[in-house]
């Protein structure tokens, strides 16, 4: 079906794509550009995963470049390290952000170090494409966003799309790494349309993006949460206020020089990650901001994250945990007040 | 101990050249791992030391069956099987005092030794951390068409690890050709086996359909044997295989475990060592089949003595790396 729409969408010079198309689309090129690309995962086959993110692939490239393992990611993501050692590039999919706890071992211990280990000799040129987000109505261990436990290890790269040009450039720029990439997708986006160029295009890991300029106050967001604060910049704009959104896109490496920059024009600082705040994404931008430009700044820097709380299930509750375009341009509000 | 292999071709090719070489593979890691105890108790190394001796049949006997280019991965107690696959002495020594000059240019040391020269994917400090890495390997070689074969070595403490059963079902379901060869010590650090591990160990690769077998560690011949066959079954494409080798430990978990009467008795160390030794036992193969005399043996011992202490020379005067090495090597 979307297949379809894909070729028709090709048709077109100017042609939206969903993040999951994006997504496909990546992997497609990146599989017939170089034969050593290949996908593993459960589900991902003739299912095309949970999520459709892969529907069609297996057609094209076959069962054996889009493999369907057992429900055992610590064992197949083993696997991925060690045909990344010797000669392939995997592409792992674990179907939820949640399941990266039994793939710790593999990615922390193994992946991530081989490298630095053997003086330089090995690598590990693999990508895990995962997922990230609240909202579904999934409860506790369906719906977190883990991603800071992987930014916190040396020798893994982490990878936050929010649109579906810069999921494609990105991850076709991490597929070709040398390093373990660990590539986070925000479920409840994978229908978000945006426009993707036809012809081919990388984006290099390591460059934040300005998603809307704007000369009163920063809001730093990532992966989900960049359309929650273009939606706050929006309300804030009927107050008069002018917010800039910058998207790190990548979080390690992390392009400091751009945020500081936009924290420095307009001296006030949000930071929304949809991770937990507690030790996490948000509380490494603000150190980086004040580190960086304290005597800049107008106001502390403000972060927002999922509260600390296990994701409830009732739909109330679970609402709450996360900012929202309203939260997000009422705490803007709050620290642009004396303006 | 007078039962000879089953003379195959590759045995009839290279006969008693290729016994004396295992005895001296063997006398390698031996003498290379009393020196690496010399060396740690005098406190030239630092970190940790996981010693080798009394195992060294299982190291020699399997790697001898591999092809220079087929795989290995290792564990914490692994200088045996980086040695039987060909590392040197100098730089396996330079690697386990921190040295530039080292392997790993120090930054593994004496848990981590890797090279790919020698097909080394690495020594592992997770027992079963490992298997995957193995599997994954057995995976390119299959997919790409290579013809080589992986070897997993772990201890029977990796039993208890879920890992490996994981990949074990992936391997059987695509017929990977990796040998999971399970290095029983009878020791998980400083606890009998029999207190860890449920059921029967050679059950487990019967339960996947892994193909599985078990041999006498302390007979490098027999473990030679036994690897051939199943090195031949993994290139043929018939599948993964489970080889159990029964062994010992002579030494505490690492080095500085001395007082180990709470966990095994020194009669039992006794025994295996005077009853069991995989040196000794080869030894006597060798002069009882007139391959070797005495003094032939007493010269292997001489020449390999002379290969570490030159090495150890070699390692003690190699300088430390730069401090900024430090950050070097995190990405590629």
């Amino acid at each position: 079906m979307s297949m379809l729409e894909t070729k028709g969408a090709l048709a077109t010079a100017v042609r939206e794509l969903t993040l999951a198309q994006s997504i496909r689309e990546a992997l497609a090129e990146e599989m017939r550009r170089d034969p050593r690309v290949f996908i593993l995962g459960e589900d991902i086959a003739e299912a095309g995963h949970p999520f459709k993110v892969l529907t069609g692939l297996v057609d094209e490239f076959g069962p054996k470049r889009v493999l369907d393992t057992p429900i055992s990611e610590a064992g197949f993501t083993g696997v991925a390290v060690g045909a990344a050692m010797t000669g392939l590039r995997p592409v792992i999919d674990i179907m939820f952000g949640d399941f990266i706890g039994l793939t710790m071992d593999q990615m922390v211990n193994q992946a991530a170090k081989i490298h630095y280990m053997s003086g330089g000799k090995w690598k590990a040129p693999l990508v895990m494409r995962t997922t990230l987000g609240a909202t579904r109505r999934s409860a506790a261990q369906h719906s977190q966003s883990l991603h800071a436990w992987f930014c916190h290890v040396p020798g893994l790269k982490v990878v936050m799309p929010s649109t579906p040009y810069d999921a494609k450039g990105l991850l076709k720029s991490a597929i070709r790494d040398d390093n373990p990439v660990v590539f986070f997708e925000d479920k409840m986006m994978y229908r978000l349309k945006g426009a993707v160029p036809e012809e081919e295009y990388t984006i290099p890991l390591g460059v934040a993006d300005i998603k809307r300029e704007g000369s009163d106050i920063t809001i730093i967001a990532t992966s989900s949460m960049v359309q929650v604060a273009l939606g706050a910049a929006a309300l804030l704009e009927e107050s008069g206020i002018s917010a800039e959104v910058v998207d790190p896109r990548t979080l390690w490496p992390l392009d400091e020089e751009t945020l500081t920059e936009s924290a420095r024009k307009t001296s006030r600082v949000i930071v929304v990650d949809e991770g937990y705040g507690h030790y996490g994404v948000t509380a490494e931008i603000a150190s980086v901001i004040q580190e960086n430009c304290f005597f800049d700044l107008e106001a502390p820097v403000k972060r927002m994250g999922a509260m600390h709380v296990p994701i409830p299930f009732s739909p109330p509750l679970e609402d709450a945990t996360v900012p929202t375009e309203k939260t997000v341009a009422d705490a803007a509000r709050a620290m642009c007040g004396a303006k | 101990m007078t039962t000879a292999v089953n003379p195959s071709k590759a045995d009839s090719l290279t006969g008693p050249e290729l016994y004396l070489h295992m005895y001296r593979r063997m006398m390698m890691i031996r003498l290379f791992e009393e020196q690496v105890n010399d060396l740690y108790t005098r406190a030239l190394m630092p970190g940790l030391a996981h010693l080798y001796i009394g195992e060294e049949a299982v190291a020699v006997g399997v790697c001898e069956a591999l092809r220079p280019d087929d795989y290995i991965t290792s564990t914490h107690r692994g200088h045996g099987h980086c040695l039987a696959k060909g590392a040197s002495v100098d730089l396996m020594f330079a690697e386990l005092l921190g040295k530039e000059a080292g392997y790993c240019k120090g930054k593994g040391g004496s848990m981590h030794i890797a090279d790919p020269a020698t097909g080394n994917l690495g020594a592992n400090a997770i027992v079963a951390g490992s298997t995957g890495i193995a599997t994954g390997a057995a995976f390119s070689a299959q997919r790409l068409g290579t013809g080589q074969v992986a070897v997993c070595f772990f201890g029977e403490g990796a039993l208890g690890q879920g890992v490996l059963y994981e990949v074990m079902n992936m391997a059987a379901l695509w017929k990977l050709p990796v040998i999971y060869v399970c290095e029983n010590n009878m020791y998980n650090e400083y606890t009998h086996f029999s207190e860890t591990t449920a059921g029967d160990i050679l059950a487990r690769g019967p339960a996947f359909g892994v193909h599985s077998e078990q041999v006498d560690g302390q007979d490098v011949r027999a473990v030679y044997a036994a690897t051939r066959k199943l090195v031949e079954r993994a290139r043929s494409g018939a599948g993964p295989s489970f080889l159990l080798v029964n062994t010992y430990r002579y030494m505490g978990h690492h080095v500085g475990d001395v007082s180990r009467e709470y966990y095994r008795s020194k009669q039992e160390e006794q025994q295996w060592k005077t009853e069991r030794d995989p040196i000794r036992l080869m030894g006597e193969w060798l002069t009882s089949q007139s391959f070797a005399d005495r003094a032939a043996l007493d010269k292997i011992y001489g020449d390999v003595k002379a290969e570490i202490d030159s090495a150890v020379q070699f390692a003690l005067a190699a300088p430390y790396p730069s401090p900024d090495e430090v950050d070097q090597d995190v990405y590629a």
